[in-house]
């Protein structure tokens, strides 16, 4: 089926049937102030400093956070030593019981959860409502049940607690990274010091109340909030056993530099940029539906974002027009409405850097196309864009955006496909596209990333490792093996 | 019937694409997500209103029950405001029977004719079958493909039969039932769409199912179906209507199609000339929702008329 088109045979996508603004009504519960969360108790910080957590939906000031110091992290490191020496001791079955507990109260707040994520990270609505709050509890679920069974991970040894584990998480998907980070920590015995990303604090420290209600024993978890240099101090504390980062490349390896030769252990889950490759076989429209949502998922900012689409040749136009039309009907905007696909970016900063990268783009010669889309006047939005006539030497083919810009590259063969898709120094994720099944194997062993999806992108679960290859990091999260990542065998 | 050939079906399928059905599935998950609020659930539920066609296919139809059929499709209820249904769907024998009461005013009488629902009749009868409603007065006739063929391979068979039943029609309109229910796999009907679309005018429908079967019209065939036809209007010009029939009961689920038309074909296809939806249930549904949007309250179901629903 040619998809050629005829310039007059166009669809309207207009205003006869307009959707009414459908914001989400339920309440939030943002205190005005927060505090470092330290053995069990929110605590002002020793700094007395805070600074403002901004909503990018509108640019409103939601609440003061507290900027912890070393002190402050110091504080966090004791407590969580002294916790580990009754927690690490705890049966499993009974850490098991507080994962459980925390799983089922974060079910009971999903929704004010899923709003306070959205007000303050700026994704819609209906992903942190369906995907990120969702997928939270079933990772606290999944690991509570392997609390009580690491006798059996490993066949003839068994898993024992590292330590004091040092957690530094990035602001794409705030809760979810949290209980990535925690329930696998827990589940092996181990206590934790976690600083969320210093634009999206707010749901790590409701968070913490759901702790208090779990009971969990003070000190097992606490969270430290602040940038740069908060971050810097739990990375460095001598307490730590262990340091998991998820975030930049650039600040990954300075981690790696910081912690040569201390005898801590690391695991890094860094940038991508993934190859989408779409075959001439491949059904299109389910295929562009993929594309769609491998790359305006969370407005791109997700590491394992399918941001380089390598479409065969013979269908790219057909792809490229289907592409169009489609984006016609995303609808960017407030992230609060329940309609809204494509969301606010998180950051003026990465507002700006995506700018940036997207002027370089043309700059360089590649085709751009927008959708027209109506933005929020106040807030920090950018519209979905798509680059064609994309080559390997192009910026926006090498650079991660981390926004939502797509950028085609085609190619013939599936030989051609393998070495451009490897072309980069990232590793953490591609996707495969076709009716051919054992071309699918046959990629997926071939293309250097961590995660292959088959005629699907984006799909994630905790049973699932994931982590990258290359520069995309070590390390893997989920699974038996995100668990080994936690534990020392003895 | 000898297989003829077994790889027409795969070559056709190569030809015209295949689809993926978990992304299918994946796809109209979102369409139910979409929050219909105020005033654009107003007009999407007067809208589906004009798309119904409000059909009765029992063997017990009698000039009685179609008559009160046709006076529900001119005033669905009380209220003014509510809009008349696109058309009546009867049997051929009751074609003039419904002739009576909407012939001359906006409603249009379907009728399945080719030996509906199996279409296991000779070509021969199912043509005069055709011939005989629409000089009863339909102006719409449902027809079903030859499902047996299709599955056979024999697709040239099938497309023939179509063309010979558009030639029997004369003027009116003509929707093709696939009955996806029987073709069973997304590639099936989306071959079926396009050997149907190839032999039509514009206009005229493709339509899923007859209602006789246990799984009718879903998202999922609908999108099928209406990418189908989006493929087709780009690839010739041809524009294509569609029309889902049996299973859609609730007004929620009516708005969850035309999410789908609105944002698979867009505008041109929000009407009653382009989409349809095959039901009888669905229209007091329709009603009540618009009542409650208008006094902020549920009636009972037997303040609606034809209802069936206890209380």
């Amino acid at each position: 089926m040619s998809a050629k088109r005829n310039p007059a045979r166009e669809l309207l996508f207009g205003d006869l049937w307009e959707y009414d603004p459908a914001p989400e009504t339920a309440k939030a519960f943002i205190d005005e102030r927060y505090g470092l969360f330290i053995n069990g108790k929110f605590v002002a910080p020793k700094t007395k400093k805070y600074f403002d957590s901004i909503s990018p939906r509108n640019e409103q000031k939601l609440a003061e956070i507290a900027l912890a110091g070393s002190s402050d992290v110091d504080a966090a490191y004791q407590a969580a030593t002294t916790a580990f020496k009754s927690w690490s001791k705890l049966p499993g079955t009974e850490r098991a019981k507080y994962l459980f507990r925390i799983a089922r109260l974060l079910q009971d707040r999903a929704r004010e959860f899923a709003v306070a994520e959205t007000l303050d990270g700026g994704k819609p609505i209906k992903e942190s409502r369906d995907f990120d709050v969702p997928m939270a509890a079933a990772h606290f679920f999944y690991h509570a049940g392997w609390a009580d069974k690491l006798d059996h991970v490993t066949p003839g040894r068994t898993l024992a607690p590292l330590g004091v584990i040092g957690q530094v998480i990035p602001w794409n998907f705030p809760l979810l990274m949290l209980a990535w980070k925690i329930a696998p920590a827990l589940a092996t015995g181990n206590t934790v010091v976690l600083k969320p990303a210093e634009t999206t604090s707010i749901t790590a420290l409701k968070f913490a109340t759901i702790l208090q209600d779990a009971g969990l024993p003070p000190g097992v978890v606490n969270f430290v909030t602040g940038a740069g240099e908060t971050g810097s101090a739990v990375v460095n504390h001598p307490l730590a056993a262990k340091i998991a980062f998820t975030g930049s490349t650039a600040v990954g390896k300075a981690i790696q530099r910081a912690l040569a030769g201390t005898g801590k252990r690391l695991t890094l889950e860094l940038g991508g940029k993934a190859a989408n490759i779409v075959f001439e076989d491949a059904p299109i429209d389910q295929a562009v539906e993929g594309i769609i949502n491998g790359i305006f998922f969370n407005q791109g900012h997700v590491c394992c974002a399918g941001s380089r689409l390598l479409v065969q040749e013979s269908v790219a136009a057909a792809v490229l027009a289907k592409l169009k039309i489609r984006l016609r009907s995303l609808r960017t905007g407030d992230p609060l409405d329940k309609n809204t696909d494509v969301g606010a970016i998180n950051s003026k900063a990465q507002l700006a850097r995506i700018q940036a990268l997207v002027a370089v783009g043309v700059a360089e010669g590649a085709e751009i196309y927008q959708a027209d889309c109506n933005l929020p006047e106040k807030g920090w939005y950018f519209p979905p864009t798509l680059f064609s006539n994309v080559s390997q030497s192009h910026s926006i083919a090498r650079e991660e955006i981390f926004g939502p810009v797509l950028s085609i590259l085609t190619f013939r063969t599936p030989e051609e496909a393998v070495e451009k898709a490897n072309n980069t120094h990232y590793g953490l994720s591609a996707g495969v596209w076709t009716d051919k099944g054992s071309r699918i194997l046959k990629m997926s062993t071939e293309l250097k990333a961590g995660v292959v999806w088959a005629n699907s992108f984006n799909k994630f679960d905790p049973t699932s490792p994931f982590g990258g290859f290359k520069e995309s990091g070590f390390g893997r999260e989920g699974g038996k093996q995100g668990l080994l990542d936690y534990a020392q065998l003895v | 019937m000898p297989i003829q050939n077994p790889q027409v079906l795969r070559r056709f399928m190569d030809e015209i694409g295949t689809v993926d059905q978990i992304g299918i599935d994946e796809r109209v998950a979102k369409y139910s997500t979409r929050s219909i609020k105020k005033s654009s659930k107003v007009f999407g539920l007067k809208l589906a209103t004009t798309m119904v066609d409000l059909t009765t296919l029992e063997g017990k139809d009698t000039p009685g029950k179609v008559a009160s059929l046709c006076q529900k499709a001119l005033h669905p209820h009380d209220d003014s405001d509510i809009p008349a249904t696109a058309a009546v769907c009867v049997y051929p024998a009751m074609v003039k029977n419904a002739a009576k009461w909407v012939k001359g005013t906006s409603v249009k009488i379907a009728s399945v004719a080719t030996a509906f629902p199996s279409g296991q009749a000779p070509l021969k009868t199912r043509l005069a079958e055709v011939r005989a409603a629409v000089s009863d007065g339909a102006d719409e006739i449902d027809m079903v493909i030859n499902r047996g063929a299709f599955l056979a391979g024999e697709l040239a068979l099938v497309q023939d039969e179509i063309a010979a039943v558009l030639e029997a029609c004369g003027d009116a309109t003509l929707k093709v039932i696939l009955e996806t229910s029987e073709l069973e796999t997304y590639d099936n009907i989306r071959a079926a769409s396009f050997l149907a679309m190839r032999v039509l005018r514009p206009g005229d429908f493709i339509k899923t199912s007859t209602g006789k079967t246990n799984l009718n019209a879903t998202l999922g065939n609908n999108q099928v179906m209406l990418e189908a036809i989006r493929d087709y209007f780009f690839a010739t010009g041809i524009e294509i209507a569609m029309k889902p029939a049996g299973g859609i009961r609730t007004a929620k689920e009516a708005l969850h199609f035309l999410v789908a038309v609105k944002e698979t074909l867009g505008d041109a296809w929000l009407t009653n000339t382009r989409y349809r939806f095959g039901a009888s249930a669905l229209l007091n549904d329709l009603v009540r929702q618009l009542v409650k949007e208008k006094t902020g309250a549920y009636q009972a179901p037997y303040s609606f008329s034809e209802s069936s629903s206890a209380y």
